[in-house]
């Protein structure tokens, strides 16, 4: 296992560093002048060359990169253009919004997403596993901003049980942040939700069929009892696979949602940052976010390992 | 009163009838073999027994174990039985246990849903039962998991489960059948001694005549779900009555007509063949671990002959024919056919190779099921320089499967339209279809009803004659080498320990290992083998 943890840990750290690098020529090595794109066409030449001195853009490809990754490692992710505030400040006032948001999400969609697939595979063909598989089609089927609006105008227009948008801030209390981040986990939560229970009812059934699932019923375990101690683990791996895609996703993925409830989250910077031409706030969040999703896949292979143990021993 | 009393049963799955008036039953202490081709009802008359069938199945007759009506209990009442009075042996080892789960875990959960015991107690009563399966702790401590043991010795654990609360009666269906010859026997031994030590009754579920007859006290044969024939063992193998038996038994001692090998010019030649295979590093920097396959492997085939080879699934065979395929590079050594080598430098030379043809063991899976039965035997055709267009192509098809007992009409068809003997004929149609000079047969009837297998033997020897064609054949099966061979090879790790002709490798084995496989191999009676 402590083999197995660290491959994993090398492989890490070398897609952090193919991936720093890619973002890095993408944005400062290929052709067009960072600043002039920033500036737009109609810029000073000594606007320009401020703005060329303040990017760092002055020097060799090597020293910007390793000035870049330096300066990153040390939590100093530049200065934006637009805002003129410190990139790291920006992003951690965005990851208060868009961290729980995910959790939040993901933790609701697993939490549906779970009892609903293994009651549809254990009672397969029966009423519940029809209805619980119609209603996850329509969960895929149905737009997340569509259901997103129709919320606000049930929960926060007629009812008024929420606010129909903006974000109260932790310093409000934790009661008023978690109120004001609900119905948008809800609405993250559906499809995925819809996803995972049908990822899981599949795998479950695949594990089923499987001829230990007969020995354990030849020793007098009943049903239920086989598919609780023997098939849920086993059924476990794809579905691992998927909540680790669903993390990354929601953690960047909610641009949307994040429009139709005015969040200020993570998503709705990029989306600002692209607009408005600020290259550095975009390389930080991409590479952050490339951070996150390295992790999240490190954090699925030890859980795989945990679930499986022909994988501790063979790799 | 009888142990296991099965009376009249009859058994449809969504309306198709499966099981037609069977009646059998097991006293305690008793071992009742039931025989039968794939499709005869047998497993499902076991799975009938613990009421595990499948969604559809409906039951009317009597099933009584050990007093208990079988066809009325609740499934509450049935899984307090199942693993308790009843325990059950399946056939695949491989895939019968939970792969994420220990072994010991795996023992002790059968003693933990039956009674009321600590888990340490549970654990330690698991022990027991490996032990007496002849795991031992040393070697085979409860924390190990599935993938660290060999089938046998997962076969072993199945057992242990089976066992462990020590039930009256002991179900096994086809335990052996997926083993090699002598894993085969031990695990045949271990049961028959369980059996006797706990006076269990047990109903042992087989195709192979041979595997009951050693150990049987009364057999069943079964056809079309029917049973067509019982009686003590081994006083009923002289007094077979009904036709499907005797057809039987005549097909589990079948020796094709086949004519002496004269000798001849060697066609393939091995010489001192190497074949090594690197294992994933066990330390960053350390060197690589090497496994050797194939070690210094040298024999010569004649044109015309026959030739055997054998040994347990390890011992380089596979790896061999691969090598001799030219579908792997061999590290050492030449592999030549008619003087030609197979590996031409670093490509495979293709004029050699459409010189030879292979039949692979598992009739189900080497076809492709979307290609119709043309298309799959025409296949080999992309290995010559101007295969044969139109009509010729046509004519070359219908004569390939008119020489394997198929019709010309077959070919519009597709695969699963077939039976696997059929298959295993369209099979040796593909191989026959471009002429070549010679078959290699891995484990061709391996996976086939002893009728059907006997069959497929009497056609190869046919086609030997016809065509001229040598064949090797390998295989774990020491009964179809002997019938169908003119000289053997027995290979062990990798290393060719014994060869000669066939009937005096049998006769009198030199090397131990030989003498220990022809030991294991199970054997029909001798009264009823002639």
């Amino acid at each position: 296992m402590v083999r197995y943890t660290l491959k994993r840990l090398v492989s890490l750290v070398i897609s952090l560093a193919v991936a720093s690098v890619v973002i890095f020529l993408a944005i400062e090595v290929l052709p067009g002048d960072p600043a002039a794109y920033m500036l737009g066409v109609n810029a000073q030449e000594d606007t320009l060359a401020a703005l060329r001195d303040q990017l760092g853009l002055n020097g060799t490809a090597w020293a910007r990169y390793s000035t870049w990754i330096g300066g990153m490692l040390q939590g100093d992710f530049g200065t934006s253009y637009t805002y003129r505030t410190p990139v790291a400040e920006m992003i951690g006032d965005r990851m208060q919004v868009s961290l729980p948001l995910a959790l939040m999400a993901l933790t609701l969609s697993t939490v549906i997403a779970f009892p609903a697939g293994i009651l549809a595979a254990s009672r397969r063909g029966s009423f519940a596993d029809v209805l619980i598989m119609g209603i996850t089609q329509l969960g895929v089927a149905i737009p997340n901003f569509w259901f997103a609006m129709l919320m606000v105008l049930v929960f926060a227009i007629n009812l008024r049980w929420f606010g129909a948008g903006g974000f109260a801030g932790w310093e409000a209390g934790l009661l008023p942040g978690l109120k004001s981040l609900t119905l948008p986990a809800i609405a993250l939560a559906l499809p995925q939700a819809s996803i995972l229970a049908r990822i899981m009812r599949s795998s479950l059934l695949d594990t089923l069929t499987e001829d230990f699932i007969r020995t354990a019923r030849a020793k007098g375990l009943s049903r239920a009892q086989a598919l609780r101690r023997h098939a849920l683990r086993n059924a476990l791996i794809p579905v691992l696979t998927i909540i680790g895609l669903q993390f990354s996703f929601l953690l960047a993925g909610a641009i949307i949602i994040e429009n139709v409830f005015f969040l200020p989250g993570l998503g709705r910077l990029i989306f600002q940052a692209i607009s408005s031409r600020d290259l550095i706030v975009v390389e930080s969040v991409v590479m952050l976010l490339v951070f996150a999703v390295v992790m999240v896949n490190f954090a699925v292979e030890i859980a795989y390992a945990l679930v499986d143990p022909r994988l501790r021993a063979s790799r | 009163m009888s142990l296991l009393a099965i009376s009249n049963l009859d058994l449809e799955i969504h309306g198709t009838p499966i099981l037609r008036d069977v009646s059998l039953s097991v006293d305690p202490g008793q071992i009742v073999g039931i025989i039968g081709e794939s499709g005869s009802g047998k497993s499902m008359t076991a799975f009938a027994v613990l009421q595990l069938l499948p969604n559809g199945a409906a039951c009317r007759g009597r099933v009584a174990l050990s007093g208990h009506d079988m066809l009325a209990l609740s499934e509450p009442a049935l899984c307090a039985l199942r693993g308790n009075e009843v325990g059950m042996v399946f056939q695949e080892p491989m895939t019968a246990l939970n792969p994420i789960r220990t072994i010991g875990d795996q023992v002790a959960e059968t003693i933990l849903i039956h009674e009321t015991v600590s888990r340490d107690e549970a654990m330690k009563r698991a022990r027991d039962a490996l032990n007496r399966v002849e795991l031992p702790e040393d070697r085979f401590p409860l924390s190990r998991y599935p993938h660290e043991l060999s089938g046998g010795q997962r076969q072993r654990v199945v057992i242990a489960m089976a066992i462990a609360l020590r039930p009256k009666l002991l179900i096994a269906d086809e335990p052996t059948t997926a083993l090699d010859v002598t894993t085969q026997a031990q695990i045949l031994d271990l049961l028959t001694r369980l059996v006797r030590e706990d006076g269990m009754g047990m109903l042992m579920i087989t195709h192979d005549l041979a595997v009951v007859a050693g150990m049987a006290d009364e057999i069943v044969i079964m056809q079309r779900g029917r049973v067509v024939e019982r009686g003590a063992c081994p006083a009923i193998f002289s007094a077979l009555k009904h036709p499907y038996s005797q057809a039987l038994l005549a097909a589990s001692s079948h020796h094709p007509d086949r004519d002496a090998h004269q000798a001849a010019p060697p066609l393939l030649e091995l010489r001192r063949v190497v074949r090594d295979y690197r294992l994933p590093r066990k330390t960053l920097f350390g060197p690589p671990q090497v496994i050797h396959a194939v070690r210094d492997v040298s024999f010569a085939v004649e044109r015309g002959e026959s030739l055997g080879l054998v040994g347990e699934s390890g011992c380089g065979k596979s790896t061999l024919t691969r090598a001799i395929l030219g579908l792997e590079q061999v590290q050492g050594g030449s592999i030549t056919l008619d003087g030609q080598p197979v590996f031409d430098g670093q490509v495979v030379n293709r004029a050699v190779r459409r010189r030879m043809q292979v039949v692979f063991q598992d009739p189900y899976g080497s076809f492709n099921p979307r290609h119709r039965v043309a298309r799959l035997v025409a296949e080999p055709f992309h290995l010559l320089e101007s295969p044969p267009q139109g009509a010729a192509r046509e004519a070359a098809i219908d004569v390939a499967l008119l020489s394997v007992g198929l019709t010309a009409d077959d070919k519009h068809k597709y695969i699963h339209e077939f039976s696997g003997g059929q298959r295993q004929r369209i099979a040796i149609a593909r191989a026959l279809i471009i002429k070549p000079d010679l078959i290699i047969l891995d484990e061709a009837v391996s996976a086939l009803d002893v009728q059907v297998h006997a069959q497929i033997l009497d056609l190869l020897a046919d086609l030997s004659t016809r065509f001229g064609l040598t064949y090797l054949f390998i295989s774990h099966d020491l009964s179809v080498v002997r019938s169908i061979t003119d000289r053997v090879l027995v290979m062990k790790s990798g290393e060719i320990v014994e060869q000669g002709p066939t009937a005096e490798v049998f006769d009198a084995p030199r090397h131990p290992y030989t003498q220990q496989l022809i030991a294991a191999a199970p054997k029909l009676p001798d009264s009823t083998a002639a």
